[in-house]
């Protein structure tokens, strides 16, 4: 239904944006793939709407350049004109135009006959689901329908790249999954190029094909959903993204003693490092094998339970177990890992 | 056209090409536009407020020995009586409406604001010949208890106190329905969960909410009553506002009548710090409960009725009757017309009127886009600062802008005079009287301005540029058409106001100048009231515009 011939691939290199004294970017690179869905997941403050402000033309950056296609459309001598550079935005409130309806401002951006523009207009209304609302004025629909509304008002022109800033989080959460999941299809249906801004991690976990996760002004670490969680790049990512324990230990080779024993890693390492360990890799039993702790406290969600214990050295740890064993606060019981763990250099977090 | 041009700068400067010298930043700039409409406006304040420090005293001496102890008095007296009676009444129906479910609440929720359209001079002379020793009232009352029956003296102060309360209190009403609109059932629930009836939860909770509210419906009423002079004049109790009116125009001597308004000004200064106080403490938030609305009391039997009788008593004495009573005049004017009386000047007026308030709004409003324009380039303190200088001249009475304005723009006269032999080109022109306009009413042009441009969001241009509008569509496609709307209701706010204004429109307008108002109130000082009828009239059709656009959006506002 959408065609699609040149290829968009977003190419962000060296980008560096400041502000009076202060540095807001340092040095981003960003290449995102004809098609691919990228997220800017970071803290608030950390450069990712600043980025796609960058990628969108509305500031320009001190140093670095960004291309589209393999056009240059921001370096030193070239600032193409935001109206010119067919980049998509959806924005955080949705900026919908309060005095026109929903088919006008879709059809806001689009050139061409009036019956072009019409069939344009019905094209994109069934894409996002609104068909029968045309007549509608922004405020008569719901939060998730306007968000819809901005997708396709943005979508509509065709652009080469689409960017969202932070599109969910005017949602109720209760809607938030729902809306998510359909923007996906959407996206997917459209097939574009795109970079999506966010905070909340199961946002970007579930939307995006690969997350490029910033701190201060930098990219950290920019994998796929899996790797981030599994192999992440810094113990700031491994905080970030999912919960986890960190513990001090001695690394000789592909091995580490730690208050657990001895640990498998990931990767080899030497001397003194922390080691990142997932709740879930956790083990807790009455019996068998491992370290002994006590336990702490416990939350029990159902399916799975999050238990508070304090090991022998006085380190505490966060495990997450399936809801059927039943731990007594107070009480000792033996840990163990599951699988490998990940060391960072104790120098280095 | 200026402000088209900043739009354009303000929107294409991201890339122009100045803007590509990587960490470019603006330099400080002092922010002119703003200094300079605030400079222009408060100029005829401040040259009023340095009158007061070189005060003649001798003057002084002879007021104070005469005439100044009783104004001072009836004016304080005027004060207390309005603002009480506009709180009682205002806030009593406002909880009325609000809170219970009677017999015709839904009408008078919106019909009890009708009274707005009414001038108070215009309610005055009504009330003065419907309740006059010679009136239809008295002499009823005489010809049913005896020739010495007694009545209460309108003349008293009770009169005019009880005109203005009629005409007044739809400002506290209005302000009060919707704090209390707004008060989240939630917070009336909670209070009826913990013991508290209908009654108490009245004082205890919805009161202290709205207090903000309510200080400030009686601040804005007690301004309107600080600015007449027509209605007090009509019920011989003399205020200073009237004294600086009287001393203006009957006795020509404008030196003694500038150092009464500038004692007038203290006064309304002294209220709007009080105003301020009152408001600007509390700013109470709700917490949940939104878009619930209150669960109203169902009033049963004859408290139901009792409602109804108040709400519709009130509507009864301060719109049905007096507007009845013109429409009766009226009809009878125009019925035993005398060919060549009213109806040769009727149009003359109406059109100085109508060009005098066109004017007026146009001007007003065109100052308020750049002072709102101003404001959202700038977003400093010092900005908004001069935009609340601007805008402070709606609680100053029309006789001290108008003492004010004279003394600032006749010294330019003179000199004008001297170089050009010009004559009399700015006091004798109506230029004066718009420059007095401007400051009066530039509050409630700003407020509508800004309103709308608030709804312009910057990610609404933004928006637009990512679609591939340029900078002159972004003005004519989004800006534009969003701003229209407010624009389009200052325009009609500042008009009405500019008609219904008595004191400056009488004190500055060009010799021969006369408007609907001016001839009204002069036909009604001379005890025509048949005549005066058909300006008065006029006047109220007119000004029942604005009301009923407030009485159609109020729901939503």
């Amino acid at each position: 239904m959408l065609t699609k011939t040149a290829t968009h691939t977003l190419e962000c290199a060296h980008l560096v944006k400041r502000y009076g004294a202060q540095t807001v970017l340092h040095g981003v690179d960003l290449h995102v793939r004809d098609g691919q869905i990228v997220a800017l997941l970071g803290p608030s403050g950390c450069g990712k709407t600043t980025t796609l402000r960058l990628i969108a033309g509305f500031e320009l950056p001190d140093e670095g350049r960004i291309l589209i296609g393999g056009r240059v459309i921001t370096d030193r001598d070239t600032a193409v004109p935001v109206e010119q550079r067919q980049v998509g935005m959806v924005f955080q409130e949705y900026a919908l135009f309060p005095h026109l309806n929903i088919a006008d401002n879709i059809s806001f951006g689009l050139r061409g006959t009036a019956r072009e523009k019409a069939a344009r207009v019905a094209e994109m209304m069934s894409l996002v689901g609104l068909a029968g609302l045309e007549k509608r004025m922004p405020h008569e629909l719901s939060g998730g329908q306007q968000q819809r509304v901005a997708l396709a008002r943005a979508l509509a022109p065709q652009p080469h790249v689409l960017l969202l800033d932070e599109p969910f989080s005017n949602l109720d959460t209760a809607l938030r999954a729902q809306v998510r999941s359909e923007v996906k299809a959407i996206l997917r249906e459209a097939g574009i190029t795109c970079v999506l801004v966010t905070h909340d991690q199961e946002e970007a976990l579930s939307l995006a094909d690969e997350i490029a996760v910033m701190f201060d002004g930098q990219i950290a670490q920019k994998a796929d959903a899996q790797t981030l969680y599994q192999r992440p790049a810094t113990r700031a990512v491994a905080t970030f993204v999912g919960e986890a324990n960190f513990l001090p230990a001695t690394a000789d080779g592909d091995r580490a003693d730690c208050a657990l024993g001895t640990i498998p890693l990931q990767e080899a390492s030497h001397g003194a490092v922390s080691l990142m360990l997932r709740p879930e890799q956790l083990r807790l039993t009455m019996d068998g094998e491992g370290a002994w702790a006590i336990v702490r406290w416990r939350e029990f969600y159902g399916h799975d339970q999050r238990v508070g214990i304090v090991l022998d050295s006085g380190e505490t740890l966060v495990a997450r177990t399936d809801g059927s064993a039943h731990f007594v606060i107070d009480e000792m019981v033996r840990v163990r890992l599951d699988g490998s763990a990940r060391a960072f250099p104790e120098s280095a977090t | 056209m200026s402000l088209v041009t900043r739009s354009l700068t303000t929107i294409a400067r991201p890339l122009a090409p100045a803007a590509q010298g990587r960490g470019f930043r603006l330099p400080r700039r002092l922010p002119i536009l703003p200094l300079l409409i605030a400079g222009v406006i408060t100029l005829p304040i401040l040259l009023l407020a340095a009158e007061l420090l070189t005060p003649k005293l001798d003057l002084w001496a002879e007021l104070w020995s005469t005439v100044l102890p009783r104004m001072l008095g009836n004016t304080l007296l005027l004060m207390a009586g309005v603002g009480a009676g506009t709180l009682v009444i205002g806030t009593g129906l406002a909880w009325l409406v609000t809170a219970h479910q009677f017999p015709g609440r839904a009408f008078f929720d919106r019909a009890l604001l009708l009274p707005l359209a009414m001038p108070a001079f215009i309610m005055g002379f009504v009330f003065m010949s419907l309740f006059d020793y010679a009136g239809p009232v008295q002499t009823a009352w005489r010809s049913l208890f005896g020739r010495s029956a007694p009545f209460p003296d309108i003349h008293a102060g009770g009169g005019a106190i009880i005109v203005m309360t009629l005409v007044l209190y739809p400002y506290v009403y209005m302000l009060a329905r919707s704090a209390f609109r707004e008060q989240a059932s939630v917070t009336l629930e909670a209070a009826r969960a913990l013991g508290c009836g209908q009654t108490r939860a009245f004082w205890r909770i919805a009161i202290p909410m709205a207090r903000p509210s309510l200080a400030a419906g009686a601040a804005l009423a007690l301004m309107e009553a600080m600015t007449d002079f027509a209605t007090v004049r009509f019920f011989s109790f003399p205020t200073i506002s009237e004294g600086v009116v009287r001393l203006w125009e009957g006795r020509m001597d404008r030196v003694a009548a500038t150092e009464l308004a500038s004692l007038l000004m203290i006064l309304a200064l002294a209220l709007l710090l009080v105003e301020r106080q009152l408001r600007g403490r509390a700013r109470y938030h709700q917490q949940g409960g939104k878009g619930r609305r209150p669960v109203r009391i169902a009033l049963k039997g004859r408290r139901a009725w009792g409602a109804f009788a108040i709400c519709a008593l009130v509507l009864f004495a301060a719109f049905v009757l007096p507007v009845g009573q013109l429409i009766l005049w009226a009809i009878s004017e125009i019925d035993g017309h005398v060919p060549g009386t009213w109806e040769t000047v009727y149009g003359q007026y109406v059109g100085n009127t109508f060009a005098l308030a066109g004017i007026a709004a146009v001007l007003t409003v065109g100052v308020a886009l750049l002072l709102a324009h101003s404001g959202r380039i700038w977003k400093s303190r010092l900005v908004s600062g001069l935009t609340r200088l601007s805008t402070m001249g709606y609680a100053l009475p029309g006789s001290v802008i108008a003492a004010g304005v004279l003394l600032t723009i006749a010294p330019v006269d003179h000199q004008l005079n001297d170089w050009f032999g010009t004559g009399l080109l700015l006091t004798g022109s109506i230029v004066g009287l718009m420059y007095a306009y401007v400051v009066r009413f530039m509050a409630v042009a700003h407020k509508s301005v800004e309103s709308s441009m608030d709804k312009v969001k910057p990610s609404m241009d933004e928006a637009a540029r990512t679609l591939g509008a340029r900078p002159l569509d972004i003005l004519r496609r989004i800006q534009a058409p969003l701003v229209a709307n407010g624009v389009l209701a200052a325009l009609i706010l500042v008009f009405v106001d500019a008609m219904k204004e008595l004191p400056a429109t009488l004190l500055l307008r060009p010799f021969g100048m006369d408007t609907l108002g001016i001839w009204a109130y002069m036909l009604a000082a001379e005890s025509f009231w048949q005549a005066a009828s058909i300006p008065a009239l006029t006047i109220v059709a007119v000004g029942l515009i604005p009301v009923i656009i407030l009485m159609r959006t109020g729901d939503r506002a």
